[in-house]
């Protein structure tokens, strides 16, 4: 019997019909496997790790930029990190005195500068060869040439590659505003009231703007990056070098920071949903009914200035969407996630008749697959354009199911895929998002319609990882053979 | 996906690839279902001026020369403008040298009278590598220089490119700051993006920003004969027959007799490419987008089965194959929009090779092939035979290798016989005659089938359902439901 110590919870594993997929087969002997067994199922968006580094003044947007392109790759599933120089420094230093710290003539606070930095950039090689990262994006001003460099070398000897963001801006409007959200309330002014608070960082960035020599056409045109001017109303692209870089340009040139909201709900309650079946395609029930009318009153009651609609190409959600009276668009991405062969069952018909399925879904519910059905995976792979639409649009109301709900709200509030397939998104109930600093504000509206409860916790039961790796072990051994499964009912 | 129509406008000097752009834009945009049609205003000027004697047209101070190029690109506007308001066209591509500030402000006056949006695309490169590749490449064969030899065509063209240069006024970052555009720099290696309006404009910019114009070859071909083929059964998820298996291995040995730079191996999820793949014995990536059209109800049955039992929805299959979407299934439509990533990705990388299946390979061959919704779902696609296509000029040479391994044929040829549809219900009623007592018709199938197919956003469809009696006599029961179909096609 031999024994592969493969943790079930190292996201290697692909369920495909009730046969495994293994990746990174490079551990594994690999004349040891039977020959179903391949690497990596999905493409690979980057061979090398990639560092990206921001460049820019204090308050042009770097950290906000970094943050929410962090979220958007993990969400997408490369791995991701910010490593933000500010938090080194407030490390280092435990209080912030005023901005003499960072004047160009002194000395003593370059050296401590210098330091932290290169503390981050060992870090950043850390997370590349021991966490297994993917991207890392590395939050600071890197303002000089002269600091450009040293990052540029460190990746040269390590072999990563590099990917420039710098935010240029220099209208004064967006600067206070920038100033005022998040500046003033960071650790380093708590002492501080907010007149003084606010001369003092307008004195930083004094220090800075001296020394600052930006990305330049034709001296850096070696060197690939993206310089966003003015928050987005100009763009200059050089040497895209591959598919990741062209992912996070798309995504970068299609944000925006314009103040908005985002209404997220599922259908109203269904005919299936009543029954407890998952999955179908049926009618709102009675309740669902008033759910959608009560749905209309609120989104009434919010006035909100050009609101879009977005449903599913399923019924409940466009029976929901037709008691508002607007015009609404489908979307097919919208769909809930296909169960398969589990398609219209209660769950314990599906425990009864595919009991290991139901078993495994509970082990990894991110990344199992339903027979002949998707993944939460392959949910979050067709939700991309619904996300990249999201971000160009304003107010946007997105009526659709549990599973894609889930996805989206994963995707707002940054949840990992652990925690994603477990989020609670009821029926009945409305919840606003609203972009704020660097990240979402929530706000749930329970309509008072009754509705069923369609939620499935987090098993408790956790069996122990050596009776999980004998009962794979079975299941690998049983792969080799035609396993005839009981026909669904 | 987008509410007013656009004008993409090229601007560059002879030789720049504004017409390559176009050209492909064009057929992107088209495959994703927006209908773009380009306007190249030297097409006018050649029917205009019908024999082409020299550069001496193009100079700056030859007045007769100017006054008709200004009517060609005049009468290009007003088709654009036809294409746009009249024919429902969505984007047009004007595809000119515009190499004035005030032929662009001619342009844009005209844009604001006819409420289109304006998108501007911008090529500069002084490499004269690629220029003199160009030139070669695409203008010594142009009817232009049909009389010429080689080297008097290079001249004569050179000279015309100097007649642009003087009263050449590149888009600028300042000046030109409130004007949505890009600029291409150096065929890719830089680009400068300005005030993107929206989605349309987004996608562009995405698009123009993964093409490149580096030689390499795309390798399109089936998985190997699968079990179910055999049984004439479509779908499922079957592993290879033997022969399937042998042409594994003659793939394996014709690429490797290719010898390919580089290459990079796509299959889809479905154990049929994957067994085809892993006979190559190199790594594979394997997409889910890739996968088989889903036949829904129909999965795993044969032709002549779902004839039987779902006869409505084979005839309706041949009406449309392209918008039908199988029930609890997918559309050939569907697929190009599940594709779009593979196909963005192809444009990207190099040297591929994808194993598909035949609904896909029919969606990637019309994308490279620029064949029409109508056409694309009857392009051959036999099993065991590769597609090797090569981008040339402004177009894809396509090269078809027989592996010699046989094969059952999987193709249906467009059936003769159809009910005439030209038009999508608009204005008429359709009687739809339903026999008495039909136990295989259900009515509500048949409504929502009927609904999907021939419904057109904007109009009421009603259904009456007859009860035909003695084949004389036809009482009208009642009007079975009235589906009112809203501004986004619905399904219900």
């Amino acid at each position: 019997m031999i024994i592969y110590k493969i943790p079930l919870s190292s996201h290697k594993f692909q369920y495909i019909s009730g046969k495994f997929q293994i990746w990174n087969i490079s551990k594994i002997p690999q004349t040891k496997f039977p020959e179903n067994f391949r690497k990596s199922s999905r493409p690979q968006f980057t061979n090398c790790p990639t560092m990206i580094v921001m460049v820019g003044l204090p308050a042009r947007g770097k950290t906000y930029i970094s943050k929410k392109l962090t979220r958007y790759l993990n969400w997408i599933g490369v791995p991701t990190q910010v490593f933000n120089l500010g938090q080194y420094r407030r490390e280092v230093l435990q209080t912030y005195k005023n901005y003499e710290f960072f004047r160009p003539d002194n000395e003593e606070a370059m050296k401590i500068r210098r330091a932290y930095a290169s503390n981050a950039l060992k870090d950043i090689a850390s997370y590349f060869t021991k966490e297994q990262g993917q991207v890392a994006v590395l939050d600071a001003t890197n303002t000089t040439r002269e600091r450009r460099g040293v990052i540029i070398n460190f990746a040269k000897e390590k072999g990563y590659k590099v990917f420039f963001i710098e935010s240029v801006c220099d209208d004064p409007e967006i600067i206070e505003a920038n100033t005022m959200q998040v500046k003033l309330s960071s650790p380093d002014y708590e002492n501080y009231d907010k007149e003084e608070a606010l001369v003092d960082f307008l004195k930083r960035i004094d220090c800075y703007k001296m020394s600052y020599v930006p990305l330049d056409e034709e001296k850096d045109r070696h060197l690939s990056f993206i310089k966003i001017f003015n928050v987005g109303s100009r763009y200059l692209v050089n040497r895209v070098q591959d598919h990741i870089q062209s992912r996070i340009v798309y995504y970068l040139m299609n944000i925006h920071v314009t103040p908005r909201s985002i209404y997220l709900s599922r259908h109203g309650e269904s005919e299936l949903n009543l029954l407890g079946r998952i999955g179908g395609d049926t009618g709102l029930s009675s309740q669902g009914q008033k759910y959608a009318k009560a749905l209309a009153e609120f989104i009434r009651g919010q006035s909100i200035k050009d609101l879009k609609v977005w449903t599913s190409h399923m019924k409940r959600t466009i029976q929901t969407a037709e008691a508002l009276g607007v015009p609404y668009e489908q979307w097919k991405a919208l769909n809930e996630i296909d169960a398969g062969v589990c398609e219209e069952m209660t769950y314990e018909e599906i425990q009864a008749t595919h009991p290991e399925e139901f078993a495994l879904r509970d082990q990894d519910k991110y990344r199992y697959r339903y027979p002949k059905g998707e993944s939460y995976e392959d949910l979050v792979h067709r939700l991309e354009p619904v996300i990249m639409e999201l971000e160009r649009q304003e107010n946007v109301l997105v009526i659709c199911h549990q599973a894609v709900m889930r996805c989206l709200l994963a995707y707002f509030l940054d949840k990992s895929e652990d925690d994603l397939p477990y989020l609670k998104c009821p029926l009945h109930t409305v919840l606003k998002l609203t972009p704020l600093a660097y990240g979402c504000k929530v706000e749930s509206f329970y309509l008072n319609i009754q509705a069923v409860n369609t939620h499935r916790d987090r098993p408790t039961v956790n069996r122990s990882q050596a009776t999980l790796l004998l009962t794979i072990h079975y299941l690998l051994i049983c792969s080799r053979a035609p396993v005839q499964k009981p026909s669904p009912a | 996906m987008t509410n007013c129509p656009t004008l993409i406008v090229t601007v560059g000097l002879p030789a720049r690839g504004k017409t390559y752009i176009s050209k492909k834009l064009t057929r992107y945009l088209n495959w994703i279902d927006v209908p773009t049609k380009e306007f190249n205003v030297g097409q006018y000027r050649r029917e205009c001026v019908k024999i082409y004697k020299s550069f001496e047209f193009f100079r700056p101070d030859n007045e007769e020369g100017l006054k008709i190029r200004k009517q060609c690109a005049l009468a290009a506007l007003n088709d654009v403008r036809q294409f746009l308001t009249d024919e429902g066209g969505q984007v047009a591509v004007f595809d000119a040298t515009n190499t004035t500030r005030e032929r662009r402000e001619t342009i844009l006056r005209f844009a604001e009278q006819n409420g289109f949006k304006v998108f501007f695309v911008e090529s500069v490169c002084e490499d004269p590598d690629v220029i003199a590749e160009n030139i070669v490449q695409v203008k010594l064969g142009c009817p232009d220089y049909t009389h010429c030899n080689t080297e008097d065509a290079v001249a004569d063209f050179m000279k015309r490119i100097k007649c642009y240069e003087n009263s050449y006024q590149p888009l600028d970052e300042e000046l030109d700051r409130d004007l949505s555009f890009i600029k291409i720099i150096d065929v890719g290696r830089r680009y400068l993006v300005n005030r993107v309006q929206d989605h349309i404009q987004s996608r562009i910019v995405y698009y123009l920003m993964n093409i490149h114009i580096t030689p390499r070859s795309i390798y399109l071909c089936r998985h190997g004969e699968s079990d179910l083929n055999i049984k004439g059964r479509i779908g499922g998820d079957s592993g290879l027959s033997a022969r399937g298996k042998e042409f594994a291995k003659a793939l394996g040995q014709f690429i490797q007799s290719q010898n390919i730079r580089d290459l990079k191996v796509w299959t889809s999820q479905m154990k049929r490419t994957i067994q085809t793949a892993e006979a190559l014995g190199v790594p594979y990536e394997q997409w889910k987008a890739l996968n088989e059209i889903d036949a829904g109800v129909c999965e795993e049955l044969m032709y002549e089965e779902i004839q039987q039992k779902y006869p409505l929805e084979f005839a309706l299959r041949d009406q449309d194959k392209y918008r039908y979407r199988y029930p609890k299934g997918e559309s050939y439509e569907d697929l190009v929009q599940r594709l779009e990533p593979v196909i963005m990705e192809l444009e990207r990388q190099e040297n591929v090779l994808v194993i598909c299946h035949q609904a896909v390979m029919r969606c990637l061959l019309a994308y490279f092939l620029d064949k029409t919704a109508e056409e694309l779902p009857y392009l051959k696609c036999a099993l065991h035979t590769v597609l090797k296509l090569t981008p040339m000029a402004y177009g894809c040479k396509v090269e078809s290798v027989c592996l010699n391994v046989d094969a059952v044929n999987t193709h249906r040829d467009r059936p003769s016989v159809r009910f005439t549809n030209t038009h999508p219900l608009s204005m008429s009623v359709s009687l739809v005659l339903v026999k008495q007592a039909s136990p295989i018709i259900n009515l509500r199938t048949l409504c929502s089938s009927f609904t999907t197919q021939f419904g057109k956003p904007g109009c009421n469809v009603m259904f009456i359902a007859l009860h035909v009696v003695d084949n004389k006599k036809i009482n009208i029961l009642y009007p079975y439901s009235t589906i009112k179909i809203n501004l986004f096609k619905s399904t219900s």
